[in-house]
């Protein structure tokens, strides 16, 4: 399925000039405009190229949840999830299983300091970690996908150890 | 006589080896700081006169010029307020030579009947008593900016031998009332236009060698995902939208390739993809996290971060995959690899005593300097030329761009945007202008 949305987006893409096209669940309004000219294509004159705006709307909204916690937190430079948040794992593989038609994002999230990408890979683990735990509870693979925020979404502003603790975390998400 | 003695002070306690923090541009929307550390600096004194006529155009040309060349680090500016001149007239260099100006620059803006602008202007080498060229072209009013940055890379061209980067543009993101935005903009951080407008973070924009496309990271799909956008049309494409995280994109120079990191296999590695879209070629295998590809401007290898040793280092390899070899080694946390186009210059993103500080290795010799004092430094991108590295980092607690000398001695905080601005790269340089004597 996605990867025929993939294809159809990029066939419109390539197709419909100023159409708009759907990207997964969020409205993507593709403005195609007027064509750039390039400086120096007609004598005297100059141009730098336009640059036609796109504008993305608003974000999808999340599917249902159980009750109950949904947010695992992670020691610094750690993917260890500590004991204290396997009963919530637990909690959520029963959920996960119970409808095997659900689907269930695992997003990770690191503090503030460092490089962006960087921090997207190391919560990338952490969301491996959280989606690894929920395997050997007995939930299917193809139920969960591991994805990462890096430090783009904090939790809590603020740059103190409490509120980069807060924001050290995998959150458990239902679509 | 202000300003003259202004000078004298600037070079006084340059002299005596302290800051100093210049303004410069008379306009409001010129206006930016330059700042200057250190001693040995060689900067060519220049006049820039204010152009005839620029009051009544919407651009200070002659602001833009000088605060383009002050930028670059390799110009000081010499006052030149009162010089009532243009393309035209034969100007009393002796004056200007007293003044301690090596080249004079004086021009003129007249509007034209269909609405457009002339812009005219010439150089002289104050010491050599020679006219050095000058040219004029007519442009729109929203291209007169442009029109003062090609005068800017001509005086430069000319008088450093080096082409000039002010004509060229920049990609950043800003964050504001949790809207993100991509912008591209001049080299100077004003005249931004909007790309991309979304409720969610885009991260990673990087420049397509032609400089028509940015490939970038956006999470409006509530996970990371990269596209490349075709900056005049606004028209986007997937490029990789697989299981789990997709993320920074590099192209390779021939613009045919993005190196990217997934995850769809399990952790974060590196892949190739075909930059019209395709099914991506795995380059490198480890259980460790490899991100951040930059292509090598000769696209035989490829930098990345790799934490395979333990902590996040940078490493080279062949760009069709295979073994890697360590290239940073002080310090437990070297990211975010950055190349000069001519190859010879690394800049990187180092930890040191808990702070994030912006680094230069001569690839050569591998000693490494630390250009900063800040300690939030992140993203640096060279200049088309390799004058200059643009980076983010934080000033007063705000995100905020700077430019600096690969020596760290002239650095500039680029304006043109409020609030949190981020995540900049450096575009190529753009098609030649041509110009009418």
């Amino acid at each position: 399925m996605k990867r025929f949305l993939l294809t159809l987006g990029a066939t419109l893409l390539i197709a419909g000039c100023g159409s708009t096209v759907p990207l997964d669940d969020v409205p993507v309004l593709d403005k195609a405009g007027t064509s750039v000219s390039q400086a120096g294509a007609e004598g005297g004159t100059v141009g730098n190229g336009g640059v036609t705006s796109v504008d993305l709307g608003k974000s999808a909204q999340p599917g249902a949840t159980p009750t109950g916690p949904s947010v695992v937190y992670f020691d610094y430079d750690s993917f260890v999830i500590k004991p204290e948040f396997q009963s919530i794992i637990e909690t959520h593989a029963r959920f996960i299983k119970a409808g095997k038609t659900r689907k269930v994002v695992i997003e990770g999230h690191t503090d503030e300091r460092g490089g962006r990408e960087y921090n997207l890979a190391l919560g990338q683990k952490r969301a491996e970690a959280v989606r690894n735990a929920l395997g050997l509870l007995g939930v299917a693979d193809g139920q969960v996908e591991a994805v990462s925020f890096g430090k783009e979404k904090p939790a809590v502003t603020g740059s103190d150890e409490a509120a980069m603790a807060k924001n050290r975390r995998a959150e458990i998400s239902y679509r | 006589m202000t300003f003259h003695l202004f000078d004298r002070l600037r070079d006084t306690l340059r002299f005596l080896g302290l800051s100093v923090l210049l303004i410069s541009g008379v306009s409001a929307q010129a206006q930016f700081r330059v700042e200057v550390a250190g001693v040995g600096l060689t900067q060519l004194p220049i006049a820039v006169a204010s152009f005839r006529g620029q009051d009544a155009a919407p651009q200070k040309i002659a602001a833009i010029v000088q605060a383009d060349l002050e930028r670059s680090g390799q110009f000081r500016a010499v006052d030149a307020a009162g010089a009532a001149l243009d393309e035209l007239a034969r100007p009393e260099l002796t004056g200007w030579r007293q003044k301690g100006a090596d080249s004079l620059v004086a021009g003129s803006v007249s509007r034209l009947a269909d609405g457009r602008y002339d812009v005219r202007f010439r150089l002289w080498d104050v010491v050599r008593g020679q006219d050095l060229g000058g040219h004029s072209f007519a442009v729109t009013p929203s291209d007169l900016r442009l029109s003062a940055h090609r005068i800017a890379d001509f005086i430069y061209e000319k008088l450093t031998g080096d082409k000039g980067v002010f004509s060229t543009r920049i990609a950043y993101v800003t964050k504001a009332a949790s809207r993100y935005q991509l912008w591209v903009a001049d080299a100077d951080g004003e005249n931004a236009q909007s790309a991309l407008s979304s409720p969610e973070p885009i991260i990673s924009p990087a420049w397509s060698p032609d400089g028509g496309r940015l490939a970038y990271v956006s999470f409006e799909s509530r996970k990371p995902v990269v596209y490349t956008h075709d900056v005049g049309s606004g028209r986007r494409r997937l490029i990789a939208n697989f299981r789990g995280s997709n993320s920074a994109p590099a192209w390779s120079p021939d613009g045919r390739t993005l190196a990217v990191t997934l995850s769809r296999d399990g952790g974060s590695q590196l892949y190739a993809i075909d930059s019209g879209g395709g099914e991506p070629r795995r380059l490198a295998q480890s259980s460790s996290i490899d991100t951040e590809p930059v292509y090598t401007p000769d696209g035989k290898y490829i930098y990345f971060v790799s934490d395979r040793g333990g902590a996040p280092q940078i490493y080279k390899m062949s760009s069709s995959g295979g073994s890697a070899e360590r290239v940073t080694f002080t310090g437990s946390y070297n990211i975010s690899p950055a190349l000069s186009p001519d190859g010879r210059w690394l800049a990187y993103i180092s930890r040191v005593s808990g702070a994030f500080k912006l680094q230069v290795m001569e690839l050569a010799g591998g000693s490494v300097t630390g250009i900063t004092e800040t300690s939030a430094d992140e993203r640096p991108s060279f200049a088309p030329n390799g004058r200059l590295i643009i980076y983010a980092t934080q000033l007063q607690g705000r995100e905020a761009l700077m430019t600096t000398t690969l020596d760290g001695k002239v650095k500039a905080r680029l304006n043109g945007q409020n609030g949190d601005i981020r995540e900049p790269d450096w575009g190529p340089f753009q098609k030649q202008l041509i110009l009418k004597e």
